[in-house]
């Protein structure tokens, strides 16, 4: 019978397809360099980078680099949270507000963050702060404008019905402002997690700060080629795993959403 | 006890319940044109009556019950809750919106929902638990009280709605077009609900529907809109037997001739502004 054309039978399960996607390109990042298709000098095949790699992760130079730039990511992720979470709740609540300061932040937030490189050394140095100002002022613009919008976006219905019903500023910030609100914060943390990510790294690598992104720097004037790859393919794990937390805390926090309700109702 | 004496309500209820709607009005005034919603409207609901409010769609009554919600500013008249004017919403009146969706948080169960408006009432924790078992009971929905609303059919939501608006102990429940948008079976269901509930606790309903039937069969008073500019075009009594039954009620003649007279009005309701007097129509 062939009511379900669509339903066509595959080669390999869609379960595998992932996994074989990454098998074959680390395939070719093995045999590429081995071929001689690219010079092994700057690109060493990837056996020697996962055992340079393995070599990193027996020495306490480098966790204590992996730990600085989680610190400067997480820090500053938080620091922007608070911020971008508390200015949006206020200036989202008052619509004078909301228009006095639309052009400044239309103005700053356009600013790359890496053009305040120069200001962070001079207020800091080269220390961890200078880190930390970066990635806070990197992260904060995708959180406060998500909750800007996620305030205005309260039911009308809704707020009517919490107006009906008397309800406190407090009680309907709480049950109705905050949850109305929560879905474009997540949106906007994850997009924040991953722009203080990469702010965290450039940082460490422009300045000297300590942290991953130094000891990039330092492999690559040691012409240290297969440790400075290694360390890269740590930054990017740190992506994916800074990603994946984001979307299974969105999941977590808005189960009730449309979005992540229709696959818990089936 | 939190809850008032259900058979006979104590006089300071029955002025606590009464509705006044005094001349009325409500201009929209917009930068490119100005909209005449309500023009002129003033009637009364006695404390303890459901009366029915119908009027073409259109006709300006979700606006009218905004206003006397207290959630719109009239531009011109008043509305008086047991004597008080309302200026913002009162104490004492509970709103059940059709967009039952969207007026429950789907954030919350069902009975954190029912909950809420109790907590802003500052009740122990016990008498609102209490509230909230015997609302939800009262409207059938005794067992889905850990539920999230998006989780039941539209009709059980909508009891949901309503029986949030029940724990309030309101003295007044407004209902602007609850029905609307449930399924035949459901509305025939939760009209006879609200039958129910409002012979059991006497409190003050003011029903917005565009729906003849609706309206004399739940009604002992009907109000006819016209289109709008809104006014009043008459008041019908409804004499039909206190206790209501889908089938049997529907097939009185006098809730036939009931429907004809309140059919007539609406037909006229619908070009009283641009039809020649009135004189002339009721001949």
């Amino acid at each position: 019978m062939t009511w379900y054309p669509h339903r066509r039978i595959r080669a390999v399960p869609d379960g595998l397809l992932g996994p074989l996607g990454l098998l074959l390109c680390a395939g070719l990042l093995e045999a590429a360099p081995r071929l001689g298709l690219v010079p092994a000098a700057y690109l060493p095949p990837l056996s020697e980078t996962a055992a340079a790699l393995a070599d990193e992760a027996a020495g306490g130079a480098f966790w204590s680099a992996l730990a600085d730039t989680l610190r400067g990511w997480g820090y500053g992720l938080a620091v922007a949270a608070a911020a971008g979470v508390g200015l949006g709740l206020v200036i989202g609540g008052a619509a004078p507000l909301r228009r006095v300061t639309a052009s400044t932040i239309e103005f700053l937030r356009p600013i790359p963050s890496v053009a305040l490189v120069p200001l962070a050394v001079l207020l800091y140095g080269t220390g961890q702060t200078s880190t930390l100002l970066l990635v806070v002022y990197a992260s904060v613009w995708p959180v406060l404008l998500q909750v800007l919008a996620g305030v205005r976006d309260v039911d009308p219905v809704a707020r009517d019905t919490a107006a009906g019903f008397r309800l406190s500023w407090w009680l309907r910030l709480r049950h109705l402002v905050w949850p109305t609100t929560l879905p474009f914060l997540m949106t906007g943390l994850r997009l924040a997690a991953s722009v203080a990510l990469i702010l965290a790294v450039t940082a460490q690598l422009v300045i000297g700060a300590p942290g991953l992104g130094r000891e990039i720097a330092r492999a690559q004037a040691a012409n240290a080629v297969d440790r400075m790859y290694a360390l890269v393919v740590v930054t990017g794990l740190l992506g994916v795993a800074v990603n994946a937390g984001a979307r299974a805390l969105e999941r977590r926090v808005l189960f009730w959403h449309a979005s992540v309700r229709k696959e818990a109702a089936a | 006890m939190t809850t008032r004496a259900r058979v006979s309500p104590p006089a300071a209820l029955a002025r606590r319940g009464r509705l006044e709607v005094e001349g009325l009005a409500k201009t929209y005034r917009g930068k490119r044109r100005t909209f005449e919603a309500v023009r002129d409207l003033t009637f009364t609901v006695e404390a303890g009556e459901l009366a029915c409010v119908v009027g073409p769609s259109g006709a300006g009554k979700t606006t009218l019950l905004r206003c006397i919600a207290g959630l719109l500013p009239p531009s011109a008249g008043a509305v008086r809750l047991g004597g008080e004017p309302v200026l913002a919403p009162p104490p004492g009146m509970a709103v059940v919106f059709q967009e039952y969706a969207r007026s429950l948080f789907p954030w919350l169960t069902v009975a954190q929902n029912v909950e809420l408006p109790l907590r802003q009432k500052k009740l122990p924790k016990a008498a609102r638990h209490g509230l909230v078992e015997r609302s939800l009971a009262a409207v059938g929905l005794a067992d889905v009280p850990g539920a999230h609303p998006w989780q039941l059919s539209g009709g059980m939501q909508q009891r949901v709605a309503i029986a949030r608006a029940l724990a309030y102990e309101p003295d007044v429940l407004l209902m602007d077009e609850p029905f609307a948008a449930v399924d035949a079976q459901t509305r025939a269901e939760l009209e006879d609900l609200t039958r129910s509930l409002w012979h059991e606790l006497r409190m003050t309903v003011l029903f917005v529907t565009h729906d003849i039937d609706e309206a004399v069969y739940l009604g002992e008073q009907v109000l006819v809109l016209s289109a709008s500019p809104t006014v009043v075009l008459d008041s019908v009594a409804v004499d039909l037997p206190a206790r209501r039954e889908q089938l049997a009620t529907r097939a009185l003649p006098r809730f036939a001739e009931l429907r004809a007279e309140v059919f007539t009005l609406i037909q006229r309701a619908k070009t009283y502004h641009t039809a020649p007097p009135a004189g002339e129509a009721r001949a």
